[in-house]
């Protein structure tokens, strides 16, 4: 039996943050085969009609495309850059990074909304009678995966956008280091004194440990070292970067299908 | 405690990487645009999304710290990677049947 009085860092429960990932990664599977097939169904459609394809393609505006595969990009180096700044505890600068995201989020629907808005102005939407008038069975069928495909994509833009914004409000609620020593129970202990003393060594606060106390609880403004990080906030983050990264995979491969076949 | 956790961890990647990486991602985007000026022929799809595969990979092995990860994730990877390719050649092995969905039906529009 120990008699050394031995107040320990709170025991660490541990958790399994390889299992939270590969939970992550099969969800990311899923999504992957969900777009999967939309993409088999646009390869044997443009098999069948590969002039009508490369017809309408023409309709869409490059450069608008362009802009927002390099905002997109530019999205996910921030993500990345957020979960680096929490992996250094760094939580102003995460923070920064993870707005900065969400606002590219937002710039990427913006471009969307004027680019589907203008489309539909002109009466190019699926089932518009100025569609099936003017526009061959190939090229009314480029138009319907074009909407489903980017309408799924833009769907899941904003499910990403959302779930980021989650975790910005969690991360931005965290005191940056708390340490909580439990005390109760530890007889040794009673009669000890936990104090707060001003520049010159007077007690500001103090209070004896008996036997009603249960916790001494530590809260900080800062990291103390910037080793610790607040584990669970780097993999719900990590996993929330995840889901984004795959948004910008998907949109790696719908943009030169999408736009360049013209 | 500390090094169960870190043992979890990743290695700390510099920003400098993640800025790397994304300036490739533009230069391959621009890459991709050029190229789709010029024509291949049948190997201008062939050339985007084998630039897009390579996009991928660069996102997913530094972004997604795939890199980094232990190998049961690429084994992960590489089976769904196989079931699409699966899904795909027996998709195109009945691809000589594809014809008829090229009958064009005369549009229904009524006034």
């Amino acid at each position: 039996m120990s008699h050394t009085a031995n107040i320990a860092a709170p025991a660490h429960i541990h958790k399994d943050y390889n299992g939270a990932k590969i939970g992550m990664w099969l969800f990311l599977f899923t999504e992957v085969l969900l777009f999967g097939g939309l993409f088999l169904i646009y390869a044997v459609y443009r098999t069948a009609h590969p002039h009508d394809f490369a017809e309408a393609a023409k309709e869409l505006n490059v450069v608008l495309g362009a802009l927002n595969t390099a905002v997109l990009l530019t999205s996910s180096l921030t993500m990345a850059l957020a979960i680096a700044c929490i992996h250094r505890a760094k939580k102003t600068l995460a923070l920064t990074f993870l707005g900065i995201t969400i606002l590219c989020a937002l710039a990427f629907m913006v471009v969307k909304y004027i680019e589907w808005g203008s489309k539909i102005s002109h009466g190019l939407y699926p089932g518009s009678e100025y569609l099936l008038a003017n526009y061959s069975k190939g090229q009314r069928i480029y138009f319907g995966l074009y909407y489903s495909m980017t309408g799924l994509h833009a769907l899941h833009v904003i499910i990403g956008a959302t779930i980021l914004v989650v975790m910005f409000y969690v991360i931005y609620q965290r005191p940056n280091e708390s340490h909580r020593w439990d005390v109760f129970g530890k007889e040794e202990l009673n009669g000890c004194r936990v104090a707060i003393l001003d520049k010159d060594g007077n007690e500001k606060w103090g209070s004896e440990i008996d036997e009603s106390v249960k916790q001494v609880h530590l809260k900080m403004r800062y990291y103390s070292m910037p080793k610790r990080i607040k584990h669970e906030d780097y993999v719900s983050l990590e996993n929330s970067g995840l889901y984004w990264h795959i948004v910008d995979v998907i949109w790696i491969f719908l943009f030169p299908l999408m736009y360049l076949i013209g | 405690m500390d090094h169960a956790e870190h043992h979890e961890e990743h290695p700390m990647i510099s920003y400098g990487t993640y800025i790397s990486v994304w300036l490739a991602l533009l230069i391959l985007t621009s890459l991709t645009v050029a190229i789709a000026g010029f024509d291949l022929g049948k190997y201008t799809t062939a050339v985007a999304m084998l630039v897009a595969v390579v996009k991928t990979t660069l996102v997913g092995l530094y972004f997604m710290h795939l890199r980094y990860e232990p190998k049961v994730f690429h084994y992960m990877i590489l089976v769904t990677f196989l079931i699409m390719v699966v899904i795909v050649i027996f998709t195109f092995v009945d691809g000589n049947r594809f014809s008829y969905l090229s009958h064009e039906v005369p549009a229904d529009v009524h006034h």
